[in-house]
Order: C-alpha cells, then structure tokens, then sequence
C-alpha cells in the first residue's frame, strides 16, 4: 500500500478550502462520501479554530462554543426525541381505544384514562365505566347480544381501515421516504451512503404522524424501528443548525449514531441498551468519544419521556416488570428450547418476508401499495378481533404476558384454582392448578400465535411505517407463556419426578411463567435481528432484575446459533442485500485466496482504463472522456506511455471545475490544455490559456499491487471507508477496483448473485 | 433536502406549544390517587378503592373506608390488598392529543388540496392546452404532475412570492423523484 506523501495531500486540501468552487465537497445522492477527506477537513478546520483562537477573546469563545456544540446537538436531539416518543405514546393510547368506543366525559382519554377517577369500577368488570361507552352503547343502546358485537366488529374494522388507508395516502402524498422500518436505510447512510431527503423535515413530519394511525389500525407492527428512523431525522435537523456538522458529512454521521442510540433508548426505556444497539447494529465508525455522548443523548431522551409519563405510573415502557421470583437450573432446559424456537422461528421469517418483498419488488403486487395495505389491514382485523388476545394492542398483550399472576388477576390466564383457606401474601402464590380459564386461554394463544406468525411476514415491508420488534416479542411471549404454563402444571401434578423433586415442593412457588414469556419473547427478538449483547441488556433494563441474566443469555445465545446455522443475515442485513445498498458488513469475514488481479478493473478482454494524462489533454478530450462514460472519477497519470501514477480525479469536481472555467476565466477554449501539474506546460506560442486544476486533484489515492491479497483489500476498503483503490505494478498503473466491484466479488464468492449491487 | 419553508417553523411551533403545556400543567387534584385491590374475602366480594391521598398514605389502612371486616380480620384482609400510588397528568394528555389531531387534520387539508383542488385550479387558471403531461404522469393520479412546467415557468420571475412558489415546486419535484424511486421503480426501500 503506498500513500503517495502527506504533505502534498495536505497542501492540496489547504488550496482546496480556500478558494472553493460552488458545490465542491458535497456530494450526489445515492453515492458514498470520502470518508478520509471528510476526516481530515474536520481536522483542518479544527486546526484553523485552534489557532485563532489565540488571537483574541472573541475568538477564544468561539472555539469554546465550537468544542461545546457537539453537547448542545445531543441535548436538543435527546429532548425532541423523547417529547416525539411521549406523543406518539399518548397518541397509539387513545386511538388504538377509538376502535372500540369513546369516553363521553372528555374525549381525548383512552379506556384507561377515562375510567380513572370513576368510582364505580368492580373487582370482577375492572374495565367497565359508564363514562366509557362502546360504539354499539353509543349508536344503538345495546352493549350485549348479538347485533352489538357485529356492530362494534363492523366498527372496529371501519376504523381499522380508516387509519390504515390515511396512513398511507400520506406517505404517498407527502414522503415516499417514510415507509418501512427504516433501520436497514439508516445502517446504510451510516457507513458512508447518501439518500437524501431520507431524514428530512417532512419524512420527520410524516413518520411521527403515520406511525400513530399504523399503530392504532391494529396492523401486525411495532414502533421501535421507525423511532430510531425518526430520531435520526432529529439528529439530522439539530446537526444542520450547526455548520461543524452541517459541512462535514463524517461528522454529522457521529451525530446520527448518537440519535440512534435515543430512539432505542425512548422505544424501550432502556439508555444503556440503545446506546449497544446503536454499536452493535446501527453504526459503522464508532469512534469511542461517540459512545459518551450518545449515552448522554439517551439518558436526556429517557428523561424528558419519563416527565412526560405516558403511562401514568413513571414508567417509560408499557411491559415493565418487576418482579423477583427465583428461577431454577432445571428451568434452562425449557429456556433453551424457547431459544430454539425462536431462531427456527427467525430463520423462518426471514426467509418468508425476504420471498415476499422480492415478490413485491418484482411482480405487479408493487403497483398497488396501497390496495395492499387495506387488504392487509382488512385481513388482519377480521381475524383480530374475535380472538381477546389479538384484539388488544400487541403492547398490552406482551404485558399481560410478561405479568406474574398475583392473587388480583382477573384475566383469564390467571383463572387457577385458588385454594379458599389460602393466607399466603399476595406475591408469594404458591403453584395452583389451572383452572378452565386458562385452558380457554391456552388454545387461544396458540391460534393467536399462529396468526401472528403468518401475518408479520406480509406487514413488514408494507409502505407504511413498520417495526419489527414489538411483533417478534409477542410471538415469542406468547410461545414462552404456553410453555411456562405447561411447565408449572407439569411441576404441580407431577411434583415427585425427580426433576421436580428437589427443587419444587408441593405448596411452594416454583414456576413464573411470566419469565418463561420474557425469555421467549428475547429468544425470538434475537433470532430476527440477530443482536447479542444489547438484547439482553435492552430486556433486563426492562425487567429492572438482574436475576434474569442468565435465562435470557442462555435463550438469546441459542437462538443465534440455531439461526446462524441456516443463514449469516439478520433481517436488516437481509433487506440491505434485497434492496442492493453499497453496505460492506463489517460482521463478514473474507476468507477466500483471492488477489487483487482477480477483482480489478479492466478485466483481461475490456477496453483500457480511461486516464487523464498530466499535461497533454485539452478541454475537449476530458469533456468527451465525461460524457463518453460514466466512471465516478479517472486516475491522473504522467502520460499514455509511462504510466505513472500522479493523482486521482472525482468526476463531479471535473465537470464543475471545467464549467466554472468556461464561464469565469478568459481565454479558455475547447482547445485549452488542461495540467495537473504545478506550473504549466511548455506550450507553442499563440496557444489559448492552459487550465489548471490541480486545486482539484487527490493527489494521495489509495494504491495497492497486483498480488495483494483480496483479504486485505476487503479490509483496507471496510477500515477506511474507500471508494475505490488503485492498483499499480512496479510503479505503472494497472487497474482500478471500486467498492461496487469489492461487493460484487464477496457476492460471486458466496454464491450470491453478483447483479443485485445496485448502486455505487 | 425537501425543504418547503413550512416545514421547520411547524416543527419548532409544535415543540414550543408542547414544552409550554408541560410547563404549565397545574396539578390537578383529580390527577393522583390511590388504588387499592382488595380480593374476594371469606364472604366479602372483591373491591377497588380509590382515594385522592399522598403517597405516604397510600396503604390499606387509609384507603379502605368504609371497613368492611370487623376489627380482628382487619389485618389478614389488609394483608391480601394490594394498594399503589398513581399520577397522571390530564392537562399534557389533552394537549397532545388536540396537538396531534389538528397537525393530522391540516395534513389531510393539504393532501386534499394538493391532489383534488389545484390541478382543477391550475387547469382553470392556465387553461387545457398548456398543461402536457410528461410520459411518465399518465395512467396513475400523481399530484405535482405539473410540478415541472410551473418550475419552468416561475424560474423566469424573481419576486419573492414567486420564490416562494419556486421552493415549493422544487419540493414537489423532490417529492415526485421520491415516489418515483419508492413505488415505482422500486429501488430503494422495497
């Protein structure tokens, strides 16, 4: 690897930020940055800061605030992240209940808001209020019997398909950009990929406001991943205040990074979990001085959603649990079965929803996007609201999963058989036999299960705002619950099994199946996304216990080895290759003795590689050259002969330098020659006037010969960031190699199909 | 960036109406209680009890009125309530929800003026024969169809409702480019 000298690299670069052409140094939409230039800008400009700051006071405040913007972008990013989460909860709050009635006192309250202060609540109908009156209540005055439940079904349905179809309708009218999940998307612009108008004003807009009507029409999806696409789009606002983050493409991506780490952070009310999830899987270049400040970004989020408490008990997430109840070694063994099935059952989605989407791509299913979403919606509430379990909102559902059942449960999962004469205290139940409530409720989870399966594999994916993560823990908990409940009635009548036996005495407590839900839902959250360290930390902040570690260890590391076994890609992964993002893994391991030779361009039988030579071009040969092909940049070389290298030259810098000079500076004609070089060239006289344009040549590319292995290229091209990377040989150059060819060659080596690398 | 002027005073507008209302939320007496369970009890039913107390009294003792065992039970019925305190704030609820619903309600506003009322207003004020659709417009009902002959057409002029215009043209560009590339040719986000 040779590194053509720092010193005319930086001198270069000085030339550059003074006198700079319009628009250069931005780039083109769907394009990667440079991300070494953007490194050593920053620098620039910070030496710049430094040094003036010196001179006078005013100067030295202004390197003050420079060093402190970074910290004022992560407070205003933290407290707009966490009011957009609280509205958007209190908001999915009141209209997932407008489906099914409407509180007559005040109508913004939802069921539970509405029934607060009303004294005429009973032990056994705990819901039941008069100020909250159902649909059929409302319109014809019956609240039971037949023609009132096909009343509030037809309603549900209307209302269902009302949000749904807004949603939608806006998305289209107004950001196209806001649809899906957006975490594959923001993985991408992460690792140096631009998409503009990705995290704009208007899909900020758009997002918060469709992500409530999706929620609420009942749909198979969550909220976490479009939060994290929302507070990037935060992030991105706040930074472009800034002229720090607003210039500098490299920087704004730390501020993105640390947005991340708050979207998770409010989703779930977990800080230290999104700022690992925003290492583990959102980021690229995490910079260790990144880490602090997106902790600091998460904790302000947490914060300013706890003040806002949207759910009125303090807490920041709807399924926080608290409880401390013991588990046994014997109990792994169900634990890891649960991982099991939840990379088996990741495994499974993947494959299905990728099949799906590619349908969706291809076929003529795409050119209704809208027709599909109120087909889909439809679909979903019919078979929802028959079931109890799938009618609720998938939030409730997981916290009436994850709930241990105390002696003041009414719900049907806790009908057991109470024992009359009992006197134990209210957390400390022993196991009890289950009663016909909770076999209704057993095969009702199953069927909602299984419904559940079927149907997130058509939602994700949908033009709307979709997450993936609340609708893999309620398969999960619903598996685990079903399990637990199996396990507990199995230690209750079989207590003298020596498995039982000496861990579970008749008349104590030795079975939750609550923590059989939680260890579920993580082994089915983990087996999807494949994340290791942060989901486990994401679900013990949301037990509050660190009891539990174990169990969800044990579950999550089984599920990503069971899913590992069938497949590499987590599911963002997975749409990044669907939708054929310039996304080099860093997770993918090269391992193949492969050179340089092999994967550089031009190949053995191609056209030569288009150069620009130092001195003997005019205007008009670059300007064929540019518009005869459609390379992103030519390498500058000493002359056709002798193929030295000199420097590298990006074609959008070419075009803008060459149109600047034909209306800037006189006496530049098609015939001009154009140089490279410091001075100019020895030219006849009565030529017209040579161009210079070395203002805009790198003249530090990367180079690397022929032999080296591709192992190491692959690395040098994911640690630096390239684009691209020059290959010479004994000095003369040879080839170029760009990081579409890099991805192509890693696609043909796995099998996979070259062509589906789409963009630069 | 589709940056329509609109876009950034809406979106500080709507942080500052939410930080004020949070500001000046009063606590409403109707905002906490206690709520007890008590489960059914030899043969007393099961009961809920709310109170408005502080959360140092939130127990069975100070909840539970009137008593419905007589003295010696009290303590193993107590013992099997379970009480907790709760606050809630009615005022940020009802302010962000109204918030929420006359954002929606003006975005369904403009969806339906952008793609109903202007282009029969357009087609009224230019006449039939000036707007041409481009190839690309036809067969499905995309707004800003004509986004591309007003640009044209605005660029001459530069006063600054015509700036004004312009910007909001050039979103609308962005925003069909983006549709373009979403839903039609399916290239990102599919």
């Amino acid at each position: 690897m040779v590194n053509a000298g720092d010193m005319n690299g930086s001198g270069n670069l000085m030339d550059f930020l003074d006198e700079p052409f319009p628009d250069v140094g931005t780039y083109e939409d769907f394009h990667t940055i440079d991300w070494l230039r953007e490194k050593s800008r920053d620098t620039d400009r910070h030496r710049k800061i430094t040094s003036k700051s010196k001179e006078s006071i005013w100067e030295f405040i202004k390197s003050l605030l420079d060093a402190w913007s970074g910290w004022v972008v992560m407070l205003l990013i933290g407290l707009l992240a966490g009011t957009l989460a609280g509205v958007i909860d209190l908001a999915v709050d009141w209209m997932t209940d407008l489906k099914e009635g409407v509180c007559l006192s005040a109508f913004w309250y939802s069921h539970e808001q509405c029934c607060w202060t009303s004294n005429e609540t009973t032990f056994d109908d705990r819901d039941k209020c008069p100020q909250w009156q159902k649909w059929s209540e409302l319109l014809v005055n019956q609240s039971e019997g037949a023609s009132a439940y096909i009343l509030n079904y037809f309603l549900y349905i209307m209302w269902a398909l009302c949000f749904a179809f807004l949603a939608v309708s806006l998305v289209r009218v107004f950001a196209p950009y806001a649809c899906g999940s957006g975490i594959p998307e923001i993985k991408t612009i992460l690792s140096g990929f631009i998409i503009r108008g990705y995290l704009g004003k208007w899909t900020l807009l758009i997002k918060t406001v469709t992500l409530v009507l999706v929620v609420s029409s009942g749909l198979s999806l969550g909220k976490e991943g479009p939060l994290v696409h929302v507070a990037c789009c935060c992030g991105n606002f706040f930074s472009s205040l800034f002229s720090k983050y607003s210039k500098n493409e490299g920087k704004r991506r730390e501020v993105l990074s640390a947005a991340a780490a708050a979207g998770v952070s409010v989703a779930f009310g977990a800080p230290i979990g999104g700022v690992l999830f925003s290492l583990e899987e959102v980021s690229y270049y995490f910079p260790l001085k990144t880490l602090w400040r997106s902790f600091f970004a998460a904790l302000v989020a947490a914060f300013t959603l706890r003040s806002i408490n949207p759910f009125g008990n303090s807490r920041l997430v709807l399924f926080y649990v608290e409880y401390h109840t013991p588990w046994y070694m014997a109990e792994l063994f169900p634990f890891i079965l649960l991982g099991v099935f939840g990379g088996l059952w990741g495994t499974l989605f993947i494959r299905c929803n990728i099949a799906w989407c590619r349908r969706r791509k291809t076929t003529r299913l795409g050119k209704y996007p809208v027709l599909e979403v109120i087909v889909i919606t439809a679909i979903t509430a019919v078979i929802a609201y028959p079931n109890p379990y799938t009618r609720r909102s998938t939030s409730e559902l997981i916290s009436e999963l994850f709930n241990d059942c105390g002696a003041l449960e009414s719900s049907q999962l806790c009908d057991y058989i109470n024992d009359p004469n009992m006197t134990r205290p209210v957390d400390d139940i022993p196991d009890r036999p289950a009663g016909p409530g909770v076999y209704t409720a057993m095969w009702q989870l199953a069927l909602a299960l299984v419904f559940k399966i079927v149907i997130t594999i058509f939602t994700f994916g949908m033009k709307i705002p979709s997450g993936l993560f609340i609708p893999s823990m309620a398969v999960g908990a619903m598996a685990g619950r079903m399990v637990g409940i199996g396990v507990e009635q199995l230690a209750y009548h079989h207590h003298d099994w020596i498995i039982f036996r000496n861990w579970c005495r008749p008349g104590a407590d030795c079975v939750t199946p609550g923590l059989y839900a939680m260890v579920g839902a993580a082994a089915c959250l983990g087996g999807v996304t494949r994340m290791t360290v942060s989901l486990v930390v994401i679900m013990f902040e949301l037990t509050g216990g660190l009891e539990y570690i174990v169990p969800l260890m044990a579950a999550a590391v089984t599920s990503k080895w069971v899913a590992d076994a069938f497949g590499k890609e987590g599911i963002y992964e997975a749409h990044i290759h669907l939708n054929g993002y310039p996304f080099l893994d860093v997770k993918d391991e090269f391992t193949h003795r492969t050179l340089a030779t092999d994967v550089m361009r031009p190949r053995r039988g191609e056209a030569p590689l288009s150069v620009l030579t130092q001195d003997s071009m005019t205007v008009e040969d670059v300007e064929t050259l540019i518009k005869e092909t459609d390379y992103n940049g030519f390498p500058v070389v000493v002359s056709k002969d002798s193929e030295r290298l000199i420097g590298f030259a990006q074609r959008r810098e070419l075009i803008l330098a060459i149109k600047n000079a034909r209306q800037r500076q006189d006496g530049v004609v098609s015939n001009s020659i154009v140089y490279f070089t410091e001075d100019p060239p020895e030219l006849p006289p009565n030529s017209p006037h040579p161009l210079k344009l070395r203002r805009i040549l790198n003249l530090s590319p990367f180079t690397v010969t022929d032999h080296t292995p591709m192992e190491t290229v692959v690395d040098i091209f994911r640690k630096l960031g390239l684009r691209q990377c020059l290959v010479t040989r004994s000095g003369r150059l040879l080839g170029i190699i760009t990081k579409k060819d890099v991805l192509r060659h890693m696609a043909q080596m796995a099998n996979q199909d070259p062509e589906s690398i789409m963009f630069n | 960036m589709a940056a329509r002027g609109g876009g950034r005073p809406r979106l500080c507008s709507l942080l500052l109406l939410l930080l004020a209302a949070l500001g000046a939320e009063a606590k409403n007496s109707e905002d906490v209680r206690c709520k007890c369970i008590c489960p059914p009890y030899k043969d007393h039913s099961g009961r809920i009890y709310n109170k408005n107390v502080s959360q140092k009294d939130c127990d069975c003792l100070h909840v539970v009125e009137p008593m419905p065992v007589p003295g010696p039970d009290v303590e193993a019925y107590c013992l099997r309530c379970e009480c907790k305190y709760e606050e809630r704030s009615s005022v940020t609820i009802k302010v962000t929800i109204i918030i929420y619903l006359s954002i929606l309600g003006l975005l369904l506003l403009y969806m339906v003026y952008l793609t109903l009322v202007e282009p029969i207003l357009k087609r009224r004020l230019f006449g039939h024969s000036q707007l041409i659709q481009s190839d690309e417009d036809i067969g499905d009902h995309q707004p800003f169809a004509n986004a591309h002959d007003v640009l044209a057409r605005s660029r001459s002029r530069a006063n600054v409702l015509n700036k004004v215009e312009y910007a909001q043209q050039r979103w609308k560009l962005q925003v069909q480019e983006q549709r373009k590339s979403v839903f039609d040719r399916h290239v990102v986000l599919s």
